[in-house]
C-alpha cells in the first residue's frame, strides 16, 4: 500500500480480480470463525453474511489510506450493525490497518478489538456501535460534512435488515432524501433473520425496496454473496445524482459455514472446537 | 430597574457571533429553532444550520456524525427531549467516543410553567451527569449563558448546557468570564453555605440578604460546572462553614444535591439540606410553581435555618 502525502489520492493497490476477491472472502471467513471461536463468543452469523459486501467496498469501490486512517478524502465505511465486528476487523486486517496476529485478541481485556467496535481504540473504525439504528443517521452527519467541505468522499453505511425495525434507521433515511445526500450509499445486509427468527415472522420489515422508493431514495438490489454483482450494485451507485442510494443485498446468515447457514442459534454464539475444525474444512 | 434576558435568547445571540469567527460550528434543531433561539444562526447561516424535524434521536446521531468529521457541532431542543428521548444515541455515540458534540437545551426545569409535566424537564441533569467524560454546566443568567457557550465552543469534548424559558436577572457583571469547572463565589459568610445553579442562584443570594439581616452571615456559591464539579470549592465551604445547603429546579436524584453530598461524605461530613424537586409539578405560572414545590428564596432560608440548627446541635454533642 503506497501511503499519501495530504493532497495526493493514495494509490490503491492493484484492484483484485474477482477471482483472488473471492479467494480473499474465502480467507475473511476463516478469520471470522477462527477469532470468534477463539474468543468463545461473538456473532459469526451476520459477519459471515456480510463478507463479499465488505471485500467489494475495501477492495475495488473505496478509497483510503491504512498509513494514515484519518485522511479527510477517504471514502467512509460505517458499520451500523456493531455486532458483525468480525468481518469489518478481519477486513481491515486483509486491508493493512491491524496486523495479522492481533485478530487472536478479540474480545480480550486490552484488546484493540472490542466485542462491538470502538472509534477510539481501532484504526479504521468509523463509528463506535452495537445499539442498532444508529450508524445511516450517523453516515448523514459524516455525508453533510463532505458536501460542506466540497470533499468529494462517500460515505457507506452497512445495515442489518433486522436493524430497519429501528425507527431511528427511517428518520435517517428521510434526513438523507431530504437533504438530496448523493455521496450517501446504504447497504442492507437482508440475510432474512434476527435473533428471534426469521424478519418475516419477528417483525416483517418487507417490501423493503418499497419502503425506501417512498422516501425518496434510489433503490437497487443485488446477490450480496456474489462479489461481482455487489461490484456492479455500487458502481452503479455511485453515479446515481441528486438522492441517496440503498442496496439491499440479498445475503445467506452464516454463509459458508453449512450448519451456521440461515441458522438463527447462530447470530451472536462461538463455534465449538469440533464446530470450529469443521468449519474451517469446509472454508479450505 | 433590573436588568432581564433569557438565557435561551443569550445562546441563541452568542451563536451567532461564534458562527462569524469559526466556520467549523454548525448547528442542529428539532423544529423548535423559534424557541431555543437557533433560527438567528439559522437565519445568517443557512448552509450550516440543519433543522432535522421532529427526529430527535436522528439530530444527536447527525451530530456525532458532524464532530468525527471535525466539525463543532451545537444540538437544541427541548431540555425534555434532550438527553432523555435519546439517552442511548448520546452515550453511545457522543458520550462513549467523546465526540466534539454540544448538547445545548433550553425550557428546563418547572419554570417552563403552563405546559405541564411532559414539558418540564427535571430528570435531565440526573441523565446527563450520568456520563462519564461529560461537561455538564448550568448558567445562572444571559451573561453567564453567552461565556459558557463561547468556553464550550473552544473546549474539545462533549457537553451538555441546560437553558431556561422565561426572561431571568442578570447578575453577573457583562465583563464575566465562566470558567469550566470552577465554582463562583457570590456572597460570603462563615455561618452556612449555600450551594445553587440556575435560576436559583439569584434566590440563593436574595436568602443569604433577607438571612444578613438576622444577623446569619451565608456564603453562596454558584456551581455552574456539574460535572467535572468544582470539588476543593465545596470541601472548602464546608471547612470554613460547617453547613451546606444545595438548591436546584431539578429532581433531588442524581442533581446538584447528590453531587455536592458524594464530595461532602467523602471530603468533610457536615449537615446538609436540599432544596429540590421530589415529584413532577403541574401547570401553572412560573413564579405559582416554584412557589408550591419550594423552590423560592424563602424555601432557601428555612433551609439554612434548619441546617443551622442541626450545626448547632453537632457542636453541643462534640
Amino acid at each position: 500500500m503506497v501511503t499519501s502525502g495530504s493532497n495526493i489520492t493514495p494509490s490503491i493497490r492493484k484492484p483484485l480480480s474477482f477471482d483472488d476477491m473471492r479467494d480473499l472472502a474465502r480467507k475473511i471467513r476463516r478469520d471470522i470463525i477462527t477469532m470468534i471461536g477463539i474468543a468463545g463468543s461473538g456473532h459469526p452469523g451476520g459477519s459471515l453474511s456480510a463478507v463479499e459486501i465488505l471485500v467489494a467496498l475495501y477492495f475495488r469501490i473505496m478509497k483510503y489510506d491504512p498509513a494514515n486512517p484519518r485522511w479527510e478524502d477517504r471514502d467512509r465505511f460505517i458499520l451500523s450493525k456493531g455486532h458483525a465486528a468480525p468481518v469489518l476487523y478481519a477486513t481491515l486486517c486483509a486491508a493493512g490497518y491491524l496486523p495479522e496476529e492481533e485478530l487472536c485478541t478479540l474480545r480480550k481485556i486490552d484488546s484493540r478489538l472490542q466485542g462491538h467496535p470502538e472509534c477510539t481504540r481501532t484504526p479504521g473504525v468509523e463509528m463506535s456501535a452495537g445499539a442498532l439504528g444508529q450508524g445511516l443517521s450517523f453516515g448523514v452527519g459524516v455525508a453533510l460534512n463532505g458536501r460542506l467541505d466540497a470533499r468529494d468522499y462517500y460515505t457507506y453505511v452497512l445495515l442489518g435488515d433486522g436493524e430497519c425495525d429501528e425507527g431511528q434507521v427511517w428518520e435517517a433515511a428521510m434526513a438523507g432524501a431530504h437533504w438530496k445526500l448523493d455521496h450517501l450509499i446504504a447497504i442492507v445486509d437482508k440475510n432474512g433473520l434476527q435473533i428471534d427468527g426469521w424478519t418475516k415472522d419477528v417483525m416483517n420489515i418487507d417490501p423493503l425496496d418499497e419502503k425506501f422508493r417512498s422516501f425518496n431514495w434510489h433503490v437497487l438490489q443485488a446477490q450480496g454473496n456474489d462479489i461481482e454483482d455487489m461490484v456492479n450494485a455500487l458502481e452503479n451507485a455511485r453515479r446515481m445524482q441528486g438522492k441517496p442510494t440503498v442496496i439491499i443485498a440479498h445475503t445467506v446468515k452464516g454463509k459458508g459455514v453449512s450448519f451456521m447457514e440461515n441458522n438463527p442459534d447462530f447470530h451472536g454464539k462461538a463455534p465449538s472446537a469440533e464446530e470450529l475444525k469443521k468449519a474451517l474444512k469446509e472454508l479450505e | 430597574m433590573v436588568q432581564e434576558i433569557s438565557t435561551r435568547d443569550a445562546y441563541g445571540l452568542k451563536l451567532v457571533e461564534l458562527g462569524r469567527k469559526n466556520p467549523r460550528i454548525v448547528v442542529l434543531d428539532a423544529d423548535l429553532s423559534k424557541s431555543t433561539m437557533t433560527h438567528h444562526f439559522a437565519r445568517e447561516f443557512p448552509e450550516r444550520f440543519f433543522d432535522c424535524g421532529i427526529a430527535e434521536a436522528n439530530m444527536v446521531s447527525i451530530a456525532a456524525g458532524l464532530a468525527s468529521s471535525g466539525k463543532i457541532p451545537f444540538a437544541s431542543t427541548f431540555a425534555v427531549f434532550l438527553p432523555g428521548r435519546c439517552f442511548d444515541q448520546v452515550r453511545m455515540s457522543i458520550a462513549q467516543p467523546g465526540l466534539n458534540v454540544k448538547l445545548v437545551t433550553t425550557h428546563s426545569g418547572i419554570s417552563v410553567g403552563e405546559d405541564g409535566i411532559s414539558h418540564q424537564a427535571i430528570e435531565d441533569l440526573s441523565l446527563a451527569c450520568a456520563l462519564p467524560g461529560f461537561n455538564v454546566v448550568v448558567p445562572a443568567d444571559g451573561v453567564e449563558t453567552a461565556s459558557a457557550i463561547e468556553v464550550a465552543a473552544e473546549t474539545e469534548g462533549p457537553f451538555y448546557v441546560r437553558l431556561g424559558r422565561p426572561k431571568v436577572p442578570v447578575i453577573f457583571p457583562p465583563d464575566y468570564r465562566f470558567k469550566l469547572g470552577r465554582a463562583v463565589t457570590m456572597r460570603q459568610g462563615g455561618d452556612a453555605t449555600i450551594i445553587a445553579i440556575g435560576i436559583l442562584v439569584k434566590a440563593a443570594m436574595d436568602a443569604a440578604d433577607e438571612l444578613q439581616k438576622q444577623r446569619i452571615h451565608c456564603t453562596v456559591l454558584n456551581m455552574s460546572t456539574l460535572t467535572p464539579v468544582d470539588e476543593e470549592a465545596i470541601v472548602s465551604a464546608a471547612d470554613k462553614t460547617g453547613a451546606i445547603v444545595t438548591a436546584e429546579e431539578h429532581l433531588l436524584h442524581g442533581g446538584l444535591g447528590s453531587i455536592v453530598a458524594q464530595v461532602v461524605a467523602r471530603h468533610r461530613p457536615v449537615p446538609m439540606e436540599f432544596v429540590a424537586l421530589h415529584e413532577y409539578a403541574m401547570s401553572g405560572k412560573p413564579d405559582e410553581l416554584l412557589k408550591r414545590y419550594g423552590l423560592t428564596a424563602a424555601d432557601i432560608q428555612s433551609a439554612v435555618l434548619k441546617v443551622l440548627e442541626r450545626k448547632s446541635k453537632l457542636k453541643q454533642g462534640s
